[in-house]
Parts: structure tokens; sequence; C-alpha cells
């Protein structure tokens, strides 16, 4: 019933001449060409390098630039307690650009909580234990909204924390009547509200818990984001969502918990801000948000989602503190060290644009 | 082969959406231990017909047997929990994550004892182990880094890693999208000898190509699909590629009976 035609099972007559070509598929080729590709390479298979080396010369910079007192082991440690609370939002801020989103929202959450939290234990005479927990369920249901926004309503990450920005914003100041809560209030009915503003002096050096903290964050969120499956799904969600997808991830449950657990961040980072602050002040911590998104920026995590380690954003957290310290001491004025901030920014994704475009 | 249980079998599965029937009483199967090539024109519903197979459609009527048994998939994770594997035309890989990491996305292994079960702490050097291992067998791997992104590789590299993943954990049968589409001559043969190795050891595949001579040169049976449904399936063997394209767009009638 076939025609007289031969059957069709060899390759095909063009292709005959491969067969003496090479046939491997699999090469991994390790010839690399110029240092500056090289270069490229290193930064792209290790995106925190840029960060440290950065932190690195901008710290001997400063020495040499305002002296021996910038190196004092006393203004080491003011720097990272400055540098606590936004790191601790930074560090929330990262997990959800990882998954290629943002949250404007992380610097709101975190006032509407300590608000909260110093409603319950300073006016109504909640045990300041239960009045944390609270605050941090409340964190975790605010990022929760978020990401529930987000996938099962499915809005960008942009505009949906836009809104909850002012959202909670207003509830905050609904919540303390915009008054602050005084600090000899908090010391007199809750005084484990400012657990956090406890120091340990150490050769000269005042470490606050805040500071501490923050580091404890940084350094078990990196745990989950890199030792665990859920930390690589982060990535993949990040890298490419319908790839991950595909691979069997469920997405939005991934999605929604990181934004639960960056609202549960947060709310820690409210805790310790009644340390770091003394009081609870609604207008407080107004561009935590950007400031956030800052550290993340010049950490070397990208805004494309599904690159760059946590532990950038501690680099850039301390970046952005150092340029703050040196400059101050260097009697620069401060208009000068809000323009630094912007090149760094700058810089930073200009840098993360040319590593993403390395080539195979 | 004639007394053994088809490991798939589809019979009058019907899919309809709104006015339009994708699905329209097909009929499908895949024997153990062959290439079966499904062709058909564009829009004929080739790829909706192996979409109910493995779950990401579920069919209006008509009932899916794996291995003798029903099955009524409603997503694709179903189906890969029962050992069903597909390398997506688009390969589904995350280019930044490493190969390692890739190949177990969604299907970690976790540290023993205490660490994996409370820390859920990955087992990242039995993953690199598995991933290598897998791709030596499948003669992909030359050298190197298991840890390399998968962007850094090539289309064809990267369609290897992709088959390398299905034929690990495939333990059913795998779906093979257009796996060649995207590549070059060369790569090309390769792929095609990947795909020959993994029906070596043993698991069918289910080979979807618009590439006629690829598909005349791996395929054990071809179904070919036409206006929603299964016209024939035809043995390679005993048609050209013209007779298989004429069946496909209608200019010529199909044989009788099937002779495969």
């Amino acid at each position: 019933m076939s025609d007289s035609t031969e059957p069709v099972r060899t390759g095909q007559d063009f292709e005959r001449t491969l067969d003496r070509s090479e046939a491997k598929v699999a090469e991994f080729e390790t010839n690399r060409h110029s240092p500056l590709d090289r270069v490229q390479h290193i930064l792209h298979d290790n995106p925190t390098l840029v960060p440290v080396i950065v932190l690195a010369i901008s710290l001997i910079a400063f020495g040499l630039i305002a002296g021996g007192k910038f190196f004092s082991a006393f203004n080491l440690s003011l720097i990272l307690q400055q540098v606590s609370i936004i790191g601790i939002l930074a560090a929330a801020q990262s997990m959800i650009i990882i998954t290629a989103g943002i949250d404007l929202s992380v610097a709101a959450i975190m006032v509407l909580m300590s608000v909260i939290m110093g409603n319950l234990a300073v006016y109504m005479g909640v045990p300041s234990g239960i009045a944390i927990l609270v605050g941090f369920a409340g964190g975790a249901a605010a990022g929760m909204f978020n990401g529930l926004l987000i996938t099962k309503v499915k809005l960008p990450p942009f505009i949906t924390t836009l809104g909850t920005w002012s959202i909670f914003y207003a509830l905050l100041l609904w919540l303390s009547g915009a008054q602050s809560i005084r600090g000899t209030d908090i010391d007199e009915h809750a005084p484990f509200l400012k657990f956090f503003g406890n120091t340990i002096d150490l050769a000269g050096a005042r470490i606050t818990f805040g500071s501490l903290l923050m580091v404890i964050v940084f350094v078990v969120l990196w745990y989950m984001l890199n030792k665990t499956p859920w930390g690589r799904h982060v990535y993949a969600i990040g890298d490419d969502k319908e790839a991950a997808e595909l691979s069997g991830i469920r997405t939005d449950r991934v999605l929604i918990s990181v934004y639960m657990l960056a609202g549960f961040v947060c709310a820690v980072a409210a805790w310790a801000s009644i340390g770091r602050v003394g009081s609870i002040s609604p207008q407080s911590f107004y561009e935590g948000n950007l400031q956030s998104i800052t550290a993340v920026v010049i950490g070397g995590i990208s805004l494309f989602g599904g690159r760059g380690s946590i532990m950038g954003a501690l680099f850039g957290a301390l970046i952005v503190g150092v340029f703050q310290s040196g400059l101050r001491m260097a009697g620069v004025d401060v208009l000068w060290q809000v323009f630094a901030i912007g090149w760094l920014i700058i810089i930073a994704v200009a840098i993360d644009q040319w590593i993403r475009r390395v080539s195979a | 082969m004639i007394d053994q249980t088809p490991i798939v079998q589809g019979r009058n599965i019907v899919k309809r959406y709104g006015h339009v029937t994708a699905i329209d009483h097909s009929d499908f199967e895949l024997r153990h231990g062959e290439i079966l090539a499904v062709i058909g024109d564009n829009g004929a519903g080739k790829s909706s017909i192996v979409k109910a197979i493995c779950g990401a459609v579920t069919p209006d009527e008509g009932e899916i047997l794996i291995e003798g048994q029903p099955v009524n998939f409603t997503s694709p994770i179903e189906a890969r929990e029962m050992g069903i594997e597909i390398v997506y035309q688009t390969l589904a890989l995350s280019p930044a994550l490493s190969i390692a990491d890739n190949m177990f996305m969604g299907r970690e292994i976790r540290k023993d004892g205490w660490r994996g079960k409370y820390f859920h702490m990955l087992d990242r050097k039995k993953m690199e182990t598995f991933a290598r291992d897998k791709l030596t067998e499948l003669g992909l791997m030359t050298v190197q880094s298991i840890n390399q992104p998968v962007e850094t590789l090539s289309g064809g590299q990267r369609q290897g890693v992709a088959v390398a993943r299905a034929a690990a954990f495939a333990t059913k049968f795998i779906i093979m999208d257009e796996p060649t589409a995207a590549l070059g001559v060369k790569e090309s043969r390769r792929v095609l000898e990947l795909i020959q190795d993994v029906k070596a050891r043993g698991i069918p595949i289910i080979l979807i190509s618009h590439n006629m001579p690829h598909v005349f040169e791996v395929a054990d049976r071809i179904h070919i699909h036409r206006l929603g449904k299964r016209l024939c399936t035809v043995d390679p063997k005993d048609y050209t590629m013209s007779d298989a394209v004429a069946f496909m767009t209608g200019a010529k009638d199909p044989p009788e009976r099937d002779a495969a």
C-alpha cells in the first residue's frame, strides 16, 4: 500500500555531512575572553561582591577623610545602630524584590504595628508580650492582604502596595490620633516594648539589641532563601514565574507566604523601632519605604527579580549608613549626603544592568 | 506487545470551549516502549489532546486510562506525581538558577535527620550528585559545574537539561513538545539521539512535532490529528512524508484500517 520510495528512517541527506562534525551538546566552555568579561562573569556569579567592595572602599575613604574617630568602635557601632531599623525593613523588602515584586508599604506596616503595640500595652493595659504578638500577627495579616491582592486579584505589586501604603498610613493616623506615645509613658507602663533599645558595651563599642536583631533577621532569612526548598521557589518565581509554575510550583501560595513573612518582619522591626526611637510616633519613618528599597538596590539585588543575595541588602544599608556618617563627620552639608545616595542608587542599577548582559 | 495494555488510552475525549470544540470524540493510544509522534495541522487540536492527557486540560467527556486505570487529572502536578513528565517547548527552566536547582525544582531533596525535618535544609550534595549522574547517563555532561546557571548554556544544552530532568523523574512516560523547534541542525541531531536514548531506557515518549523528517526518523508510530480527532495512526515505514502531510491536510483519505 505504500509508495515505491524507500522508507525514510535515516537522517536527511543534507545532514549526512554532519557525521563528521562535532556532535557534543552539553559541553561546558571554560575559556573566557577579556579581563573585563571575566570581571563581569565573576560579578554575575557573586552579585554580593559589588556592595562588599563598595562598602570596603567607602570605609577606607571616609577613614582617610574624617580621620581616626570615624574608625572608632563607638562610631562604627553607632552606624550599625542607625541603620538597624531600615536594615530590617530592607530584609523584608529583599525577599519581595527577589520575587520581582516591590513593597511600598513596608514602613507603613511597621509604624502601624508599633502604634498597635503601643496602644494595647500603654493605654489598654494589655501585657507587653501579648501586645507584641498581636502586632506580629497584624504584620503578617497586612502582608497577606498585599499578597492576596497581588496573586488572587492579580494587581501589579507596585500599584497594590502604593494603595496599601496610603491605607495603612491612614489607619495608623486614626489609631494614634496623630499623637505620639511618649517615652516616659512607655517606660512607666510597658518597658518591655523598649527591649531592643538595650545595649551591650564592648571595648568602647555600644551595640544595641536592635543592631543584633538586624543581623539575626538577615541570617535567618538568608538561610531560608538559600538553604531550603522554599527559598529556591522564591528565586525561581522571580526569575521566570511561568517556568516555575510549569515546574510544579504553586506560585500563588509561595508569593502569599513571601508577603506574609515580609509583613511579619516589618512587625519585628516595629518592636525594634520602639527601642530605637524611644517613643512611638505616627510621623516617624515616613521615608522608610523608599530607604529600604535604596538599601536593596545598592545591595545588588536586581529589581527584575531572581538575582542577588539578601546579604547584599545588609551591605546596602551599611553603605548608606557609612556615607551619612562619613559625610557628616567630614562636615559636609546634609544635602550632599542625599546627593551622594542618589548617585549610589543610579550606579548600582547601572552595574546590575551591565552584569545581567553577561554573555553566555 | 499485542497483549499488553497500552500505557495511555484515551477514549472518546471531548473538550469544548464555548462554541469551539477543541477535541471532538478523539481516541488516543500510547504503547509501552514506543515513540509516538503526534502530528497535525495548526489548529487541529494536537496540543489540546496532549494537554488532556497530562492534566493541563480537563476533558468534558470521555475517559483516560493510564495502564488500564481510569484517571481524572485536574492539574499537571497530579500527572507529574504519577510519573508523567513534560518537556515544554519553552523548557520551563529558571535561567538564573543552576542546573542542579532546575532539575530538582519543586521536588528538592532535604537533608536526613533534624536539619531536614525541622529546618527544611536542602541536601545540596545529594542533589548535585544525582543531577550529575543523570546528565552523564544521557551523555550530556562532558565536564564541569553542575552549579552553572542555566542561562549560560546554549539552546541545545538547555534542551538537554530539560530532557534529562524529565528522564530522571518519569516512571510512566514523557511528553515532548516541539523539542527541536528552536534548535540548529547539529543540536537537533543531538536531541534526536537523546530521545532515542531515553526510549532505549524503556520510557515511552509522546513527541509533538512539526518537523516531518524528525518525526519519520524517530517515531515508531504516528498519530495524525485532524479537525479535533485522531484521523489515523500510521507506521512511518509504510508511508512517506508526503502521505502523512496529505492525510493531515485532508488532501488524501486516510488508510481504511490502522496498519499500526
